[in-house]
């Protein structure tokens, strides 16, 4: 007799992904600027480190909160028994409003339909139980987030299904893709419960367009399904085009409290827009009183710690800061984006434009041998044991085109985003020198002497910066 | 609302929740009607609610002398954006260790335990989903002994399509768990073609209060071993026995047998009640079974401790003279506040289950049942709630197979309303005996007296203002602690 379940004894949880292989190298050997040198510097990972000194000032400044005070009496033991899965009044109140400023103040959330939950991984898995059936299906437009494949699928036994997006038309969602996708579930006897989108995109980094939020609606309607809107990435929008709310979308369009009102689900978090992923904060927001209802009883399997409801409820009820937060980490976060991108640009590698998120969604299709999948492992590997940068590539995110990554910018300091850029500037002038000059050699000592002569070049490149400090 | 329900999942529309119980009644009639000592003297007491607030004021005190503690003081902040980007499901090393260290203290250091194994969940509760979802498929089944805590229906069952199998337990043997009741109830399961994959136990028990003995531990073991089916230890409870006997863990029995097979072990820990802080969340799985350790752990995504509250109980439970003094000092307030209440029920003839650990006592109120049935047991009940307004809760929801019993929780309050709880229920007891006395001297007025003294009985149903009508129902789970709770928290300020 089997032992474990089979959900143990499968790979569904996506571990095996090269997405997190890249993250075990990376701990093997991990950068540091004056102990290790000449490690892997992680930019695999979507973390925003820009914003602390806000947050830690903050904290300076009003010492109650973070000591389980309230007015300078001893709230700690209130906090330490209060496991109410509605979740701490104060600390929804505070979310929903933060939620509203992101957007502009455009839309209002009312606290009564959010649910807090341990990370935006559980808010997900948790719509998913709400929603679908084992065997069910979620179409989702490619590039996606890797972790989807565990957070939806696993434990829930749901499909997904990818709705092909191109670089054609700079990954924008089409209505011949959305329509291709369902045909596809059917084929694969899937019924369909609902598309789930990432806006602002994980990988891309672009906010959805109006086009596309319409003609998602529209779909939705046509077929009487669901729609996820992860926003997690909402309050990282640095430029324009600015962030449209798939709220926003309904309102406009006077779709308040109809049919299609109450299949829109929204999920937040603040492990990205307030950098804080240790505290395990994340919400589902629906408009459907049903999986409200439902969705709150399973929060008892990861309910956010009361401790940490209540410091956030004070910090965002204090809306001068959330204000100052939220227009500062922007500013940053756009600096960032924009030198990564001219840093990349020297180096002959473009981006694809994009306005908002943690990352750039880089164009490597250049310096693949070939116009394969292998060729851009082979690349990633290069780039990862070699270059030592963990970046992403496009296939964990299911992308259809090789040569496409995923690079993150917000996770380091200054320098050592130059020291990246430096890095990949010499690969990619070595790489492109070799490619022109292998195009003529066998393919099978195409690999091997590609790698020794980056490596020399690697060498010879460090030499000459180790000295130069 | 949702125009069709397969819009759905079967999961979110259907009763699996539990909640749907009429049990909510008492907690509804407390919700709305709290006891306060100034403001609502005659409100319900809660007392279905295993919490432990015994001790607080010392945790209180170490919070003040150690502000370093919580990364969010001047003190401690230099360790904010380090703890606040960890989000690694390994959990901190140091929270990780301090687990481990105390879970061995509050075992009397009679076992170590490895850090490497201690994984992480959302509460006892995300714990024991996790196990399932591990060990079991949907469609396989646990055995339970019974009376077992109600929130296992859904803990183990809603998400997962887990069954849960009783194994009847007695009141003739003080509900000790026998070989006979085991195999029982596994051949049940064979015979319906359910396939068996493990036995779960909670030790010390919620809702006796009592620990098992070596003997059973070790007959617990041997039976798996033979089944080659899993052994899922609660011990949730475990520095909560505040008297003799020892309290032995499942750790320590697989220490000294060593033809048991380690695969197949596997504890579910947690600090809601040992240290009373369910609000933090912190729920530990520790599997003796690599396997599940690693799954498990790559599960622990979708419920992992706040890297704020790691560090909060790493810093605290790392502070040895603190814990040995707040461990000695819980068990001296447990065990007097049990014998407050034992003694005082003693005084009208009411027993209870002699037990040692737990923060509630296992009540027996048989003899004040009109007949031995589940019926007499929730009419007798909703009295209790709705007219002595004390919320207790009733053995049916806890699945036991003898009605009159009822888990009375004693941890969650001050002195003064323990007094007070104490006082309701022997006036209560009281008035029914007088009552029970005043009907036998009348018996050879049969006709007439008897249906007097019954309507008068039924007249004390009728009454209370909140009564449900008294209807049949399936013992089913009772409310989760995680759902409505009239908190200060929650009726203060906002």
């Amino acid at each position: 007799m089997k032992m474990l379940a089979k959900k143990a004894m499968c790979n569904s949880h996506g571990q095996d992904s090269s997405y997190f292989l890249g993250w075990q190298e990376y701990e093997k050997n991990p950068y540091d600027e004056t102990r290790n040198p000449n490690g892997i510097i992680q930019m695999g990972l979507a973390e925003n480190q820009l914003s602390f000194d806000l947050l830690e000032s903050w904290l300076k400044a009003n010492p109650d909160a973070a000591s389980f005070k309230r007015d300078g009496d001893s709230i700690f033991r209130e906090l330490a028994l209060f496991q109410d899965y509605h979740g701490l009044p104060a600390f929804k109140n505070a979310l929903v409003d933060f939620m509203s400023e992101i957007r502009g103040n455009k839309v209002t959330f009312n606290p009564n339909n959010l649910v807090l939950t341990a990370g935006a991984t559980s808010a997900n898995e948790t719509l998913m139980f709400c929603l679908a059936e084992p065997g069910d299906a979620f179409l989702l437009p490619t590039p996606y987030y890797p972790g989807f494949d565990r957070d939806l699928k696993w434990r829930t036994g749901v499909e997904i299904v990818p709705i092909h997006c191109t670089s054609s038309n700079g990954f924008e969602i089409t209505e011949s893709a959305l329509e291709e996708a369902y045909k596809q579930a059917h084929k694969l006897d899937l019924r369909v419960k609902g598309v789930l989108v990432t806006n602002p995109s994980n990988p891309l980094g672009t906010t959805l367009t109006l086009k596309e939020l319409n003609l998602l609606v529209d779909f939705i309607q046509a077929k009487r399904i669901h729609l996820i809107s992860d926003e997690i990435y909402s309050g990282t929008v640095f430029d324009s085009p600015g962030f449209i709310s798939i709220m926003e979308v309904l309102k406009n369009r006077n779709l308040t409290n109809t049919e299609v009102w109450e299949r829109i689900h929204i999920v937040y978090s603040l492990s990205k827009d307030l950098g804080l992923p240790g505290f395990r904060v994340g919400a589902i927001y629906s408009n459907d009183d049903m999986v409200v209802s439902a969705a709150t009883k399973m929060s008892s399997f990861g309910l956010v710690s009361s401790q940490t409801q209540y410091l956030l409820s004070a910090m965002l009820s204090d809306k001068e800061f959330t204000q100052n937060y939220i227009s500062e980490n922007q500013k940053r976060l756009k600096q960032r984006h924009d030198m990564m991108v001219s840093g990349l640009l020297e180096a002959g590698i473009s981006c694809l434009k994009s306005n908002a998120s943690l990352f750039c969604w880089v164009d490597m299709r250049h310096l693949l041998s070939s116009n394969t999948f292998e060729a851009e492992m082979e690349l990633w590997k290069d780039i990862v044991y070699n270059v030592g940068l963990n970046i992403s590539p496009g296939s964990s995110c299911h992308c259809t085109e090789p040569g496409w990554f995923r690079v993150c910018f917000a996770n380091m300091s200054e320098e050592t985003l130059n020291l990246a850029i430096q890095r990949i500037k010499i690969f990619a002038e070595a790489t492109i020198k070799t490619i022109n000059e292998n195009k003529s050699q066998e393919q099978s000592n195409k690999n091997s002497k590609r790698k020794s002569f980056t490596k020399w070049v690697f060498r010879l490149s460090f030499g000459r910066e180790t000295s130069e400090r | 609302m949702a125009f069709l329900n397969n819009m759905l999942s079967k999961i979110a529309t259907n009763d699996g929740h539990g909640e749907n119980s009429p049990y909510f009644d008492g907690w509804k009639a407390y919700d709305s009607d709290p006891f306060h000592s100034t403001d609502n003297p005659q409100g319900v007491i809660q007392m279905g609610l295993a919490e432990n607030l015994l001790s607080f004021d010392l945790v209180q005190e170490w919070i003040l002398k150690n502000p370093k503690a919580s990364i969010c003081t001047s003190e401690g902040v230099n360790e904010f954006k380090d703890t606040a980007i960890f989000q690694d499901y390994h959990g901190l090393p140091e929270f990780r260790n301090a687990i481990a260290k105390f879970m061995a203290k509050v075992r009397g250091n009679t076992v170590t335990f490895d850090p490497d194994r201690v994984v992480m969940s959302g509460g006892a509760t995300g714990a024991h989903e996790t196990m399932m979802f591990c060990l079991a498929d949907p469609g396989d089944a646990f055995l339970v002994p019974t009376p077992y805590y109600p929130g296992f229906d859904r803990d183990l069952r809603w998400r997962t399509g887990v069954k849960l199998l009783p194994v009847v337990c007695e009141s003739s043997n003080d509900f000790k768990i026998t070989r006979e009741a085991l195999e029982a109830a596994y051949q049940k399961a064979l015979e319906s073609n359910i396939k068996v994959k493990g036995l779960l136990i909670t030790n010390p028990s919620n809702p006796l209060g009592t620990i098992l003995d070596r003997d059973t531990l070790q007959s617990l073991v041997d039976f798996i071993n033979e089944k080659n089916i899993h052994l899922v230890c609660d011990e949730i409870y475990a520095a909560t026995v505040f008297t003799k006997p020892m309290y032995v863990s499942i750790a320590e029995i697989i220490e000294e047998d060593k033809k048991c097979n380690r695969d197949l072990i596997h504890l579910v820990y947690s600090l809601s009640k040992d240290m009373g802080f369910p609000g933090f969340r912190i729920g530990i799985i520790y599997s003796y079974n690599d396997s599940v350790v690693s799954t498990a752990r790559k599960m622990s995504s979708f419920g992992l401790v706040s890297t704020q509250t790691q560090q909060l109980i790493a810093s605290m439970l790392s502070d040895e003279k603190f814990i040995d003094k707040y461990v000695a000092e819980s068990r001296k307030r447990l065990a007097a506040r049990h014998g407050v209440f034992t003694r005082g029920l003693m005084q009208v003839r009411v027993g209870n289950l002699q037990a040692n650990a737990g923060l509630f006592f296992w009540m027996d109120l048989r003899r004040l049942l009109k007949e031995p049935t589940v019926e007499a047991e929730m009419d007798l009940w909703r009295v209790i709630i709705n007219e002595v307004k004390l919320n207790v809760s009733p053995g049916s929801s806890f699945h036991c197979s003898e009605p009159g019993w009822f888990r009375v929780c004693y941890a969650n309050m001050d002195n003064e309303t323990m007094r007070i709880a104490l006082r309701r229920i022997k006036k209560f007891v009281l008035q029914v005996d007088e009552r029970e006395v005043a009907a036998k001297k009348q018996t050879w007025h049969k006709d007439l007296k008897l249906s007097l003294s019954f309507r008068r009985w039924d007249d004390t149903i009728m009454q209370t203002p909140r009564m449900v009508t008294p209807h049949m129902m399936s013992p089913h789970m009772i409310v989760s602690p995680h759902s409505p709770l009239a908190s200060p928290l929650v009726r203060a300020r906002n």
